[in-house]
């Protein structure tokens, strides 16, 4: 056995890649590395691509260069191209693809790739790298990318051996969307890709090891079912596995909630794959969930989770979660089960063959339901839904930011227009998921795992590439809105009429709001000093702007943003000082939430377990 | 995939060890990947031993030694198993009675009386005499590690010099096999 330096056992001679090879002896047509990698992204049915170039990936580029079935979309950084990608998968549904150099290129996209592990984004991330004879050698623009990636990414390749490269390529695809999606890399040194090889076409043969279940369990089904219909309090809680299961999912989640008579409620993630406007709909549950979901859950005797995974921002402190509650979790990924909640009834296998499984025991079920428990469910849930946790007061010569998204909604559907929306990561992505509502999945696109700042903008861009005609607005704060601003240039350069709708509070105002709770009010950093004039910025970027600071004139401004052909970038100065409510502190559970200053119940102080969480 | 088994509370916080056989695609990066998990999740590794065990070296074979909580290990794994390499994954501890086995070689520096013990004391141990000089022994032993651990405190006070242990191999007893 030789140790390679990555501190494998492998044996350059003796790879197990020959599943993927298939070397059928019909004589496979030879071409470049580049040209091989092109084509597989082809047949993978890729038609953008993310990138930036560089030198390690030039003979890409120069394949690129001579064909017109890919198009090339050229970012401004590469972190952005990743969140582009990103925007462009969660929106479609299909694998998201970036193009980035070696070193810097690769390094740059980590914080995307990271943000797509979190999130289950797929995503094919192919990087440069210098010739396999160099490597190791601290070479320009050298990175171990396979090692640095190796965390932040559901799979990683390196190709050093051309022959392997088509097959790498077409299993890489094949992992991205399988399972739980995520983001996969492929190293690919430039020696690979100017030599010449063999091109394979995908397999058809079973991968050899990477088989995920799909079908649930139909004797734990029908355990599931036996539990759903004994409930006398249930609640259904949905997540952003829903959307990676495809429409069909959430069409099914929303029958499955009807014919039950369930309350539904969404994770961030899950938002848009239950209509917000049914009255079966609780809203988002969480930190900034809320009153109603949240002591629904806390309530609850049975618990259906379907594609959540039991995340911190979701239970708060866990041995106060749920405590009267069976749990039933639907999850692609066995490690989601049992990791931060021990459940009664684990269903692994895909969201809409599981709920489909579901509805159709349920229907085959001749076990009655406790409808008058319901009911009275029903009764209480309505009483906590009366405390009307997300009303505030519009008045005076502010804008509130609850009152500028709520206005912001209200405006967009008067268009009529299929609308996505992408955030930035703060006060106003929570205000925007309580206050934006989404009636279909893949609507909503926000980094929620990893809490990226700057992935509104560049999410965007891709969500618009992949739907030309839609709206697309990012939802944004002035100090997120900044960390990748130089898209604005993509945005100009390809015609994107992306709008940006920034609540400028002139803070941080998530960072604002911890410290003025958790940290005596000293505003330690979080002022957003020195900022641009987002109007002139804008202008410079080829796009118009926009500043709205008088309630009166707010719904003007909305309009003008909306209805003008191009990218906007709409200033809204919104009052400083407000706080997102409902919020469940740190270490709290989920009846211990703090309503805001216009419901009852004053706010309660953050125990000391709970200041060292996040 | 078996059912996971419900959890209850008396379990939540008692430790128990476990043995676990992973079979993976002898490919590089492998190692680290799997070593990258435990690190990166805060598992423990008390022993990894890694090496190819099929005919054409395709398949290697790691088995881990380490403990926490149940909840602990049915998450490492899930972990491990969801990783794209590997094959198959299979608790030792949880199949039925398995074998554990150790590999030391073991240097012993002294003369005179001590040398006489420390051949004698190797003799009752099965320990064998791989190299030796007037002034040294170096023994082979395999076993289970408590074996070995007490094979190593008795050489100790004679003149222990250097122990080198290749970490745990297990194998389940009766006919059920590990493949790939």
């Amino acid at each position: 056995m030789r140790a390679s330096p990555d501190g494998g056992t492998h044996s350059e001679s003796q790879n197990p890649m020959s599943a993927t090879l298939q070397t059928t002896a019909a004589a496979a047509e030879t071409m470049s590395g580049a040209e091989i990698v092109l084509r597989a992204l082809k047949e993978q049915g890729v038609e953008v691509i993310f990138g930036y170039p560089g030198g390690a990936v030039l003979p890409l580029y120069d394949a690129l260069f001579q064909q017109n079935a890919i198009r090339h979309i050229l970012v401004r950084h590469e972190q952005a191209a990743v969140h582009a990608a990103e925007g462009y998968a969660r929106s479609t549904g299909k694998v998201g693809c970036v193009l980035v150099t070696s070193g810097p290129g690769a390094t740059n996209a980590v914080t995307g790739l990271l943000d797509a592990l979190m999130d289950s984004v797929p995503l094919v991330c192919l990087t440069g790298q210098v010739p396999t004879h160099l490597i190791g050698n601290d070479a320009f623009q050298e990175a171990d990318t396979t090692g640095i990636t190796r965390p932040v990414t559901k799979h990683n390749y390196l190709v050093k051996d051309i022959r392997k490269l088509a097959g790498v390529v077409h299993e890489a695809f094949y992992v991205a969307r399988s399972g739980r999606p995520g983001p996969v890399v492929i190293d690919l040194p430039k020696d690979v890709l100017i030599g010449q090889g063999p091109y394979h076409e995908a397999p058809t043969a079973p991968h050899r090891s990477y088989r995920p279940q799909r079908e649930p369990n139909a004797e734990l089904v029908a355990q599931a079912v036996k539990l759903l219909k004994g409930a006398k309090r249930p609640i259904v809680y949905a997540g952003g596995g829903v959307v990676n299961a495809g429409p069909e999912a959430s069409r099914l989640l929303t029958e499955f909630v009807r014919l039950t008579g369930f309350p539904c409620t969404n994770t961030l993630m899950g938002l848009g794959t239950y209509p917000s406007t049914d009255r079966q709909f609780l809203g988002m549950l969480g930190m900034h969930g809320t009153y109603e979901a949240n002591l629904a859950m806390h309530g609850c005797d049975v618990m259906l989770n379907v594609g959540a995974r039991f995340d911190d921002r979701v239970t708060g402190r866990l041995n106060a979660f749920a405590p009267t509650a069976k749990k039933i979790h639907v999850d692609i990924d066995q490690s989601s089960i049992n990791k931060n909640v021990p459940v009664d009834i684990a269903l692994v296998g895909d969201a809409g063959l599981t709920l489909k499984a579901l509805l159709e025991a349920w229907k085959a079920s001749e076990q009655p339901q406790h409808t008058g428990a319901l009911a009275d469910w029903w009764t209480q849930i309505e009483e906590w839904r009366g405390k009307d946790c997300l009303r505030y007061r519009q008045e005076g010569s502010i804008i509130k930011p609850q009152h500028a998204i709520q206005r912001l909604y209200d405006l967009t559907r008067e268009t009529g227009r299929d609308t996505f929306i992408t955030t930035e990561v703060g006060q106003h992505q929570m205000w925007a998921a309580q206050y934006f509502g989404f009636e279909k999945p893949n609507r909503w696109m926000t980094s929620g795992g990893l809490g990226t700042m700057g992935y509104g903008l560049p999410a965007g861009m891709g969500v618009q590439i992949a739907h030309p005609d839609a709206l697309v607005i990012d939802i944004a704060g002035e100090a997120s809105i900044l960390m990748n601003i130089q898209e604005m240039a993509t945005l100009a350069q390809y015609r994107l009429p992306v709008k940006v709708f920034i609540l400028n509070n002139e803070y941080m105002g998530m960072v604002r709001q911890w410290q003025e709770l958790l940290h005596g009010g000293r505003y330690s950093e979080s002022y957003s000093a020195a900022l641009p004039d987002f109007v002139k910025l804008a202008e410079s970027f080829h796009a118009r702007g926009l500043r709205v600071t008088r309630p009166e004139d707010l719904d003007a401004g909305i309009r003008e943003m909306l209805a003008h052909p191009g990218p906007v970038i709409m200033d809204c100065a919104v009052a400083k000082d407000e706080n997102c409510f409902p919020m469940i502190p740190s270490g709290a559970a989920h009846n211990e939430m703090i309503l805001g200053p216009d419901q009852e119940g004053g706010v309660k102080g953050v125990t000391d377990e709970g200041k060292v969480l996040v | 995939m078996p059912a996971v088994p419900t959890m209850s509370d008396n379990n939540e916080t008692k430790l128990r060890n476990a043995t676990i056989a992973v079979l993976v695609d002898n490919e590089p990066g492998i190692l680290a990947r799997v070593v990258g998990l435990f690190s990166g999740r805060g598992y423990n590794i008390e022993s990894l031993t890694v090496a190819p065990v099929d005919e054409d070296r395709a398949i290697s074979r790691i088995t881990i030694v380490t403990s926490g909580t149940e909840m602990v290990i049915e998450q490492i794994k899930a972990q491990l198993d969801r990783l794209v390499p590997v094959r198959k994954v299979c608790d030792l501890s949880l199949e039925g009675p398995h074998l554990a086995r150790e590999l030391m070689l073991i240097k012993v520096v002294c003369t005179g009386e001590q040398r006489a013990e420390a051949l004698r004391l190797a003799d009752a141990f099965r320990a064998r005499v791989i190299d030796a000089t007037t002034a040294s022994f170096v023994f082979e032993m395999t076993g289970n590690g408590d074996k070995l651990e007490a094979f190593t405190a008795l050489m100790r006070p004679l003149g222990l010099a250097e122990v080198v242990r290749t970490g745990v191999i297990g194998i389940a007893r009766g006919t059920y096999s590990l493949k790939a």
